[in-house]
C-alpha cells in the first residue's frame, strides 16, 4: 500500500478544521445564546421587574417579582424532598446494598430519570392537585423534587464509590461503627462531590417548565404558603414568549436572562469545585 | 476529617457477630433503616408513577387498544382519538434533529479528544457541557424570536427554489414547522453528543493509537480507521441517549412546531409531537376519555424512551469502561 | 453547611412570611376575557387588599376540566357549558354548576396580509370556506368580490385557530355552523374540534402572536386583542347583508334579542343574531360558580365580587371594548346571586 505523505497530509488538516470548525460551531452556539439574552435581556431589565407584580393584561410595565419568590419556593421545597430521598438512596447503594437490590435500584433509577417531565407534570396533577383539590407550590415543589431524586441518586452513589475502601477500612479497623463510619469519614470525603452534583441538580430542575404548567399554575399576586398557586419564572417565560404583545416579549427576554444567569452561574460554580480533583457524572 | 472515637463499650467481641440489640444500639439498624427507607421509596414512587398512567389510561386503552398507536384522527368532539401524527411527529423531529446533530456533535468530539491539546480540549468541553445546562423555554424563547423568523426570511427562501421539488420542502413555510423543530432540537442535544462521545473516545486505549501511529498512519487514519471502530458501541450509546432526550422535549417544541395534527411528506409543515399535545391540551380535558387519551400518550411516550435510555446505557457501559456499577 | 443552614432558614422565612393573612381565592378559564378579568381582579384587590382573587388563564376547555376537577373555585367560559358537563358536574359533586354572565364581547377575524391596510369584508360562506380549507388564496372571489378596489395578492392563506380546548372557538365555529350545514356536519361545535386545516396558537394571546408575526394569516381572536396588538380585522356579513365592524354598539345590538329572553341558567348563543347592526360573532362570556361554597371566606368573597362586577366592575368593561351587560341580564343576575350558597 502506497499513499503520498502529501495526500495523507492535506487529509488530515483538512479534518483537523472541518472538526475544528464544528467546535467553533458548537461554542459559538453558546456565546451567541449568552450574547442575545444579555442583549435583549439587559436591556429590558429594571428594578422594577424584580419588585413590582404583573401589570393586568395589555398594560405595560410591573414585573415578575411574585414568579422569582415562587420559583425560590418551588425549588426550596423540591431540594428539601428531592436531595433527602436522592442523597440517602445514594448511601444505600454505595454503602448497603447487595447485588441485587443495587440492580434493581439503579435500574428502576434510571427508569425514573428517563420519565418525560411532561409525563410527570400530568401524573403530580393526578395524584396531588386533583386529592388535594387545588393548584399549590406544594405540587410544583413535589413534580420537581421527584425529578431531582434520581439525578441525587446516581451523583451521590458515584461519589461515594470514588472513596477509597482503605478509609471505610481504617475508620472499621478502629472500632467504629458502620454508620459513624459512613456519617463521619465517607460522606465527608466526598462532600464536595456531592454538593457539587446537587447544585447541578438544582440547576437543571430551576429551568423546567412542564411539570409546573400543571401543578403549580401560576398567580398573578404574591402566593402565600404553600397551598397556593404561584407564579414562576420558566411558565411566565412561557406564557409572555407566546403572547402577542410586545410588553411581554420584553419581560421575557428579561426572565429568560434572569433565569439563565442563575442556572449558569449555579453550573459554573460547581464544576469548576468539581474539577479539582472529582469525575463528573453526567446528567 | 472528624476524629473516630474508639469506645471499649462498643468495641467489637473478638470474633463473634454484634448481636442485634448491640447493632440497634450502635445506630446500625436505625442507619440502615433510614438509608433502605430511601431507597424503598424510589420504588415506590417510580411504580406510583407507573400505576397512575396506567390506571388512569384506562378508559382510552379499553376503547382504542393497540390501534391507537395507528390511527391518525385526533377529534375530540367526536371522542375519536389516535396517537398516529404525534408519533410521526415526535419521530421525525428526533431523527432530522439527530442528522443535524451527528456529524456536528461526532467532529466536535473527534476533535476535543484526538487533536486538542488537553487543556484547550478541558475548557472548550466546560464551556459546551455549559450549553447543555440551558433550559428548554430559553431555548424556546430564542426559537420564536430569532431562529423561526431567521428561517423565514432568509434560510428557506434561499433552498425553495433549489430543493423546492422534493417532497420535503414542498408546500408553503409559515416559520413555525418541524424543521424548525428539528434545528432547535438538534442545538439542544449536540452538547449530549459531544460530551459523551468525547470521553468514549477517550476511553480508547492510547496502545490502539499508538500501534497505528506507529505503522505510519496520520493521526486522521487513526482516527477515522482504529478509534472511532473501537468507540463506536459507546458513540451509538450517545446518539441514542440524546435520541431520548429529544424525544422527551417539550416547551422548546410546542413554542416553534406549529402544534398541528397532521401527517405531511414536507418538513415545512406545522406538526405536532406527543410531549407538546399534551402541554397543550391536558389543562382542559373535558371528558374523562380524552384525558384518559392523552395519559395513554403519556405512557407511549414514556415506553419509548424507557426502551432508548436502557439501549444507550448498556451501549455506553460497555465501552466508555465505567464498569463500577452494575 | 452553617452558610447554607443560614440561607435555608432565612429563604424559608421570607417564603412563608410573604402574603400573610391574604386570603386566595383561584379562578381559571377563558382567554378570551382575561383583559377585563385581570383588570377587574387588579381593581377589586386595591379596594379589598386582603382578597387576592387570582385568575390564569387558560382557555375555555381548562375552566370548564378544573371547575369539575373541584381544582379551582371557579371557572370561566365563553362556551357555556352543555348538558352532558352539567350533569357531569352534578354527578361529581352533588350541587349545580351555575353560569353567570360577565361581559359581552366579539370574536373578529384578523388578518396580516404585507401590503393590505384596508378593511376587509368577509362572507359567511368566505369564512367557512377558509376553515374549511376549500378557500386557499386570498384572492379567491369569495373574498374579492366582497372587497372591490382592495388588491389581494395571490398568496396562500394560511389559517390559524386555537390549539387548545376555547370558548373563541366556541363562539367560531358556533357562529359556522349556524351558517354553514357543511361546517356543522363535517366539523361540529365544541371548544376542541377537529380542524380542517390550518396553524395552532394557543390561547387568544398565542394566536393573536401567530397572526402577528405570520405573513399572510387570518385567525380568529376576541376584539380586544386585535386592537391591542394593532391586528386590521374585517367586518362580517350579518343575516340583514350588511357588513358590520365589531364594536361596542353591535355588540350590544347582538345581545339585545337574548336581554329581552335571557334564560334562567344564562346559556344561551347570540351568535348570527338578527338585527340590522348587529355582529354576527358576539358572545357572552360566563364565570363558572359552584351553587354551594363550602368555605365562607371564599363564598363571600365570590359573591362580594360578584356584585361589584355587576355594579362599578361594569363601567371597566368599555374602556376595553367589551360590551357592559344589558340592564335586564344584570337584574336577572343580581337576583340570581342568592343561588350561591
Amino acid at each position: 500500500m502506497r499513499q503520498s505523505t502529501l495526500g495523507k497530509k492535506v487529509v488530515n488538516y483538512t479534518m483537523f478544521a472541518l472538526t475544528g470548525a464544528c467546535v467553533i460551531f458548537a461554542v459559538g452556539v453558546l456565546f451567541f445564546i449568552l450574547g442575545y439574552l444579555v442583549y435583549n435581556g439587559g436591556k429590558s431589565l429594571s428594578i422594577s421587574f424584580f419588585t413590582q407584580l404583573p401589570a393586568p393584561v395589555g398594560e405595560t410595565g410591573g414585573g415578575m417579582a411574585n414568579a422569582i419568590l415562587g420559583s425560590g419556593k418551588v425549588l426550596l421545597l423540591a431540594t428539601a424532598i428531592g436531595i433527602p430521598v436522592g442523597f440517602l438512596g445514594g448511601v444505600y447503594l454505595s454503602e448497603y446494598s447487595q447485588h441485587t437490590s443495587a440492580f434493581v435500584i439503579r435500574y428502576v433509577t434510571d427508569l425514573l430519570n428517563g420519565v418525560p417531565s411532561i409525563v410527570i407534570g400530568i401524573v403530580v396533577y393526578g395524584l396531588v392537585v386533583a386529592r388535594m383539590g387545588h393548584y399549590s407550590t406544594f405540587a410544583g415543589g413535589v413534580a420537581l423534587g421527584i425529578m431531582m431524586i434520581p439525578i441525587s441518586v446516581r451523583s451521590t452513589d458515584e461519589f461515594l464509590h470514588a472513596v477509597p475502601q482503605s478509609l471505610r477500612e481504617a475508620s472499621l479497623a478502629l472500632g467504629a461503627p458502620k454508620w459513624k463510619t459512613i456519617v463521619r469519614v465517607v460522606i465527608p470525603a466526598a462532600m464536595r462531590g456531592i454538593i457539587s452534583g446537587t447544585m447541578l441538580d438544582l440547576a437543571r430542575v430551576a429551568g423546567e417548565t412542564a411539570p409546573l404548567l400543571f401543578t403549580a399554575l401560576g398567580n398573578q399576586f404574591w402566593s402565600s404558603g404553600w397551598n397556593a398557586p404561584t407564579a414562576t419564572l420558566p411558565v411566565m417565560i412561557y406564557n409572555y414568549a407566546t403572547g402577542p404583545y410586545d410588553d411581554w416579549h420584553r419581560q421575557a427576554w428579561a426572565a429568560g436572562f434572569v433565569l439563565l444567569t442563575l442556572v449558569l452561574l449555579i453550573n459554573v460554580t460547581a464544576r469548576l469545585a468539581l474539577s479539582r480533583g472529582t469525575y463528573v457524572p453526567r446528567g | 476529617m472528624s476524629s473516630i472515637p474508639i469506645s471499649s463499650k462498643r468495641a467489637l467481641p473478638r470474633g463473634r457477630a454484634r448481636s442485634f440489640y448491640g447493632r440497634l444500639r450502635a445506630g446500625e439498624e436505625l442507619a440502615y433503616a433510614i438509608a433502605a427507607t430511601a431507597g424503598a421509596s424510589i420504588l415506590v414512587i417510580t411504580g406510583l408513577i407507573l400505576f397512575e398512567l396506567y390506571a388512569q389510561s384506562d378508559l382510552s386503552r379499553a376503547k382504542f387498544g393497540w390501534r391507537f398507536l395507528i390511527t391518525s384522527v385526533w377529534d375530540p368532539v367526536a371522542g375519536q382519538f389516535g396517537a398516529l401524527p404525534f408519533i410521526y411527529g415526535t419521530v421525525v423531529t428526533s431523527i432530522l434533529a439527530l442528522i443535524i446533530a451527528i456529524p456536528l456533535g461526532l467532529g466536535a468530539a473527534i476533535f476535543l479528544a484526538e487533536m486538542a491539546p488537553a487543556r484547550i480540549s478541558n475548557a472548550l468541553t466546560f464551556l459546551i457541557e455549559l450549553l447543555a445546562a440551558v433550559p428548554s423555554v430559553v431555548y424556546g424563547l430564542l426559537g420564536i424570536f430569532i431562529l423561526v423568523p431567521f428561517l423565514r426570511d432568509s434560510v428557506v427562501p434561499k433552498i425553495k427554489p433549489a430543493l423546492g421539488n422534493l417532497p420535503i420542502f414542498n408546500g408553503p413555510f409559515y416559520g413555525v414547522s418541524v424543521f424548525s423543530a428539528s434545528v432547535v432540537l438538534s442545538i439542544m442535544i449536540v452538547p449530549f453528543i459531544i460530551s459523551v462521545s468525547r470521553e468514549v473516545l477517550l476511553a480508547v486505549a492510547r496502545d490502539q493509537r499508538e500501534a497505528s501511529l506507529a505503522l505510519g498512519a496520520s493521526q486522521w487514519q487513526t482516527v477515522w480507521r482504529v478509534v472511532l471502530p473501537n468507540a463506536s458501541t459507546g458513540i451509538v450509546g450517545s446518539i441514542f441517549l440524546s435520541l431520548a432526550r429529544a424525544l422527551g422535549e417539550t416547551m422548546a417544541v410546542t413554542m416553534v412546531i406549529g402544534n398541528t395534527p397532521q401527517i405531511k411528506a414536507s418538513l415545512l409543515a406545522p406538526g405536532y409531537t406527543i410531549a407538546a399535545v399534551i402541554a397543550n391540551e391536558f389543562g382542559e380535558t373535558s371528558g374523562d376519555l380524552y384525558r384518559s387519551a392523552l395519559i395513554q400518550l403519556g405512557l407511549v411516550l414514556f415506553g419509548v424512551t424507557f426502551v432508548i435510555n436502557g439501549v444507550a446505557r448498556i451501549l455506553i457501559l460497555t465501552t466508555s469502561g465505567k464498569g463500577a456499577h452494575s | 453547611m452553617k452558610k447554607q443552614v443560614l440561607c435555608l432558614t432565612i429563604g424559608l422565612a421570607v417564603a412563608s412570611s410573604a402574603g400573610i393573612a391574604a386570603l386566595s381565592v383561584t379562578g381559571a378559564g377563558a382567554t378570551f376575557p382575561y383583559p377585563i378579568y385581570s383588570k377587574w381582579f387588579n381593581e377589586y384587590h386595591k379596594l379589598h387588599g386582603d382578597i387576592d382573587i387570582n385568575y390564569q388563564s387558560i382557555g375555555s376547555g381548562g375552566g370548564i376540566k378544573n371547575v369539575t376537577d373541584g381544582t379551582v373555585d371557579f371557572g370561566a367560559s365563553d362556551g357555556p357549558m352543555n348538558d352532558q358537563q352539567i350533569a357531569d358536574y352534578k354527578q361529581k359533586h352533588g350541587f349545580e354548576i351555575l353560569h353567570f354572565p360577565t361581559v359581552l364581547g366579539a370574536v373578529v377575524p384578523s388578518y396580516n396580509i404585507p401590503g393590505v391596510t384596508a378593511e376587509l369584508n368577509f362572507t359567511p360562506e368566505a369564512l367557512a370556506g377558509i376553515y374549511l380549507g376549500k378557500i386557499t388564496k386570498w384572492n379567491d372571489p369569495a373574498i374579492a368580490d366582497a372587497n372591490k378596489g382592495v388588491n389581494l395578492p395571490a398568496n396562500d392563506i394560511v389559517v390559524v385557530h386555537r390549539s387548545d380546548g376555547s370558548g373563541t372557538t366556541y363562539c367560531w365555529v358556533d357562529y359556522l355552523s349556524k351558517v354553514s350545514p357543511e361546517w356543522k356536519q363535517k366539523v361540529g361545535v365544541s371548544t376542541s374540534v377537529n380542524w380542517p386545516v390550518g396553524l395552532g396558537g394557543s390561547k387568544n394571546e398565542g394566536v393573536s402572536g401567530l397572526v402577528k408575526q405570520t405573513p399572510n394569516s387570518l385567525g380568529y381572536v376576541e376584539l380586544i386583542f386585535a386592537i391591542q396588538n394593532k391586528l386590521p380585522y374585517g367586518k362580517v356579513r350579518n343575516t340583514s347583508g350588511t357588513f358590520v365592524k365589531a364594536d361596542l354598539a353591535t355588540v350590544t345590538a347582538a345581545a339585545s334579542g337574548a336581554a329581552k329572553n335571557m334564560p334562567a341558567d344564562f346559556r344561551v348563543s347570540i351568535t348570527n343574531a338578527p338585527g340590522k347592526e348587529a355582529y354576527p360573532i358576539s358572545t357572552f362570556t360566563w364565570l363558572l360558580v359552584p351553587s354551594q361554597i363550602k368555605d365562607p371566606a371564599k363564598k363571600t368573597a365570590i359573591r362580594e365580587f360578584l356584585t361589584w362586577m355587576l355594579g362599578p366592575g361594569q363601567k371597566m368593561a368599555t374602556a376595553l371594548d367589551y360590551a357592559e351587560l344589558p340592564a335586564p341580564v344584570v337584574a336577572q343576575e343580581k337576583k340570581a346571586l342568592a343561588k350561591v350558597q
